[in-house]
């Protein structure tokens, strides 16, 4: 008897993505699919996506989708999670809208600690737009506005969402990973189950980061852009979980009984 | 139900619960900032869920979301902060999804200052964002209209599936004037969405976006938009006529706290007198031209007064049709005595 | 004994297959799809040993895995 071990699963479209070949926006969208199905969350689910290479998501996803305004996903899943608290509600961002023009939304909504969950592709570029230079991009690495490479004196060191957000003290899982190994995709499923089991919970907020590749926009072939980011882009944002709901609070904020 | 004193911007709190409202994003800014404190107050007592954004920008892209589960759901802000919202705005109206906005004028441009001021016309009546679109815009002249206006703005937005905004200046949120509320609507009496975000279970996912790439798509969206806006301007015009005779001086044109003091300068020269009539847009969008029109010809002179320099006069204008159309406007936030718009009145009646 | 299926026509010939591929039988062939891409093709079935990871890294889900028989565990996903 034959039996499938490995298919599409039900909460991604059968439909061919415009992504460019060999983008790992393919590989992300079914790990959180696939994660959708096995926690039976796809029909209460509520995916939000961004302005960037994934505006298009709610094409793929099979579950009630929103299009937020560029960088405001975060801030347009906190209406629609306390609007409806009982639906499971994601955000799918790419680094220029994560953590450029939507900085502020992503911070405040970790900080609120809204029981959302957030999917953040960091592939150190703007890829949509045609490979402009991200938050991300990597110091010396070229793109279209940094031609002689990112010069740091002018444009900054990249940032490291997963850490900035770790410190902050609401309770919160943040972890990085990857899909640009493929040994490391069931890690980075891994970490995304849990990501959306702590808003089954209604526990905490939840971010995903994955380092991810743009070929098309770094120039390079897919595997040689896997071979990038492991060797360029992996020593700088390292993977692993940042913070974890169990972590302490601080005493001067540990929150005392209120006398009512 | 009793009538109580309560200030402007309570007010508006207050009739959003009545008008079954139970989702409030907000920012603090004068004006405006009593609306988000009484709610925080509040809305806990009937259930109701407040919560203080980062900033405008996060606010109108919460209500946006909220808004998208179909559930009603508000915000309140003042000129800076309703610039900021205005981006969103455009995304909603191009969604069809409906919320309702407040906006506690305060005197600008830039920051301004934090006191009353009409200099917001243009922005809510035309320029609240990107694109093709069109907002209700209701501009109650008393704490009592102000809460009746809370509650027809969130049934315009839900017969519209529209942005609409309720527009006062800083003395409307500020003043306090006896008001009287309708029995609270059942939050859960709204009938289900079809279109909303409600979790695809039993039915085919449902998607909201503004993003339409391919253009025959968009122009059909515009012509839909389009032809709601028409429709609003045969249905909604909303105005009041006072002191209308079949021969008038002067008619004058004026809303909000501006229409209350011409009001008072129209008593006394009505002793003395002379004829002055006004109309008082309660919707400055969509704006009853027909109406004015009908007026204008009964009015030997015509002049718009506003707290602005002369935003509004552009509409009076299209009303009447090429006449002259004179103007008086005071700036800064300094809004005029009675005296002194009684004498313009006078000054013009006579020139 | 693992059954490799690749969906010719949803393939964008990134190669990431052969990438994952642990034994190097996966690789892009010489005819063209629809779209103009050379898609993935086995060429050596006999040495697949059912880990799926072609499949993983797939970002088309061009590649469905099945097994006949018994199937060896190799990591849990």
């Amino acid at each position: 008897m034959v039996n499938t071990i490995f298919s599409r699963p039900e909460a991604h479209r059968d439909i061919f993505t415009h992504y460019c070949p060999g983008c790992t926006h393919g590989i992300t969208h079914r790990l959180v699919a696939e994660v959708l199905d096995e926690l039976k969350i796809r029909e209460r689910a509520v995916g939000i996506a961004p302005v960037g290479c994934a505006v298009l998501a709610y094409n793929y996803f099979y579950c009630d989708f929103a299009e937020a305004a560029h960088g405001r996903a975060p801030a347009m899943a906190t209406g629609i999670k306390r609007a409806r608290p009982d639906l499971i509600v994601f955000t799918y961002q790419g680094d220029g809208d994560l953590a450029s023009i939507g900085m502020g939304e992503i911070i405040h909504a970790a900080n609120r600690g809204e029981k959302i969950t957030v999917i953040f592709i960091n592939n150190a570029i703007y890829g949509m737009t045609g490979g402009q230079m991200a938050p991300t991009t990597m110091p010396n690495q070229r793109a279209t506005t940094c031609p002689f490479g990112r010069d740091v004196n002018v444009a900054g060191y990249p940032i490291r969402v997963a850490e900035l957000l770790s410190n902050l003290v609401t309770p919160s899982y943040v972890a990085r990973v990857t899909a640009s190994i493929p040994s490391q995709i069931p890690n980075a499923k891994r970490a995304l189950r849990k990501a959306f089991q702590y808003q089954i919970e209604g526990r905490c907020f939840s971010l995903v980061e994955f380092v991810s590749t743009c070929p098309t926009n770094w120039g390079m072939s897919p595997i040689k852009a896997c071979g990038w980011a492991q060797s360029d882009m992996l020593p700088f944002y390292k993977l692993g979980v940042y913070k974890t709901p169990d972590d302490p609070i601080p005493d001067a904020v540990r929150p005392r009984e209120v006398k009512k | 139900m009793a009538r109580i004193l309560m200030k402007g911007n309570e007010a508006i709190g207050e009739a959003a619960i009545r008008a079954g409202c139970r989702f409030f994003f907000g920012y603090p800014i004068t004006p405006q900032s009593e609306v988000p404190e009484y709610l925080a107050k509040r809305f806990p007592e009937v259930g109701g869920v407040f919560t203080q954004a980062e900033s405008e920008v996060a606010a109108v892209n919460m209500i946006y979301g909220a808004a998208c589960t179909g559930t009603r759901v508000f915000t309140s802000s003042s000129s800076p902060g309703i610039s900021l919202m205005s981006e969103g705005v455009s995304y909603i109206a191009a969604t069809e999804v409906a919320v309702v906005i407040v906006n506690i004028v305060r005197c600008s441009p830039g920051l301004g200052g934090i006191l009353p001021s009409q200099g917001d016309y243009w922005q809510a009546t035309r320029g609240m964002g990107h694109g093709d679109f069109r907002i209700l815009v209701l501009a109650p002249a008393s704490v009592q209209e102000a809460a009746n206006l809370i509650g027809l703005a969130f049934d315009l937005a839900d017969k519209y599936t529209n942005p609409v905004m309720v527009i006062g200046d800083g003395i409307i949120g500020q003043m306090m004037e006896p008001v009287e509320f309708p029995e609270m609507t059942d939050p859960k009496s709204f009938k289900e969405k079809p279109w909303a975000l409600t979790g695809a279970k039993g039915r085919e996912p449902n998607i909201l976006t503004s993003l339409f790439l391919d253009p025959d798509v968009l122009e059909a969206m515009n012509q839909r938009l389009l032809k709601k806006y028409r429709q609003m301007e045969a249905t909604e015009k909303r105005w009041e006529e006072y002191n209308i005779s079949d021969h008038m001086d002067l008619l004058v044109f004026a809303y909000g706290t501006m229409s209350r003091i011409s009001k008072t300068a129209i008593d006394e020269l009505k002793q003395e007198g002379i004829k002055v009539g006004l109309f008082r847009p309660i919707t400055l969008y969509p704006y009853a031209y027909e109406a004015a029109s009908a007026l204008i010809e009964k009015a030997d002179k015509l002049i718009s007064v506003e707290l602005s320099t002369g935003q509004m006069i552009d509409d009076v204008r299209l009303a009447s049709k090429g006449r002259e159309v004179a103007f008086f406007g005071r700036q800064g936030g300094i809004v005029p005595t009675p005296e002194e718009v009684k004498s313009e009145f006078l000054k013009l009646v006579k020139s | 004994m693992p059954i490799i299926k690749i969906h010719k026509e949803k393939c964008k010939g990134c190669e990431l297959c052969n990438y994952a591929c642990p034994q190097q039988i996966i690789k892009m062939g010489r005819e063209l799809n629809k779209k103009g891409y050379f898609f993935a093709i086995l060429d050596d079935p006999g040495r697949c040993i059912g880990c799926a990871m072609c499949a993983l890294t797939c970002p088309d889900l061009a590649i469905e895995v099945a097994v006949l028989g018994t199937r060896y565990v190799l990591y849990e996903y």
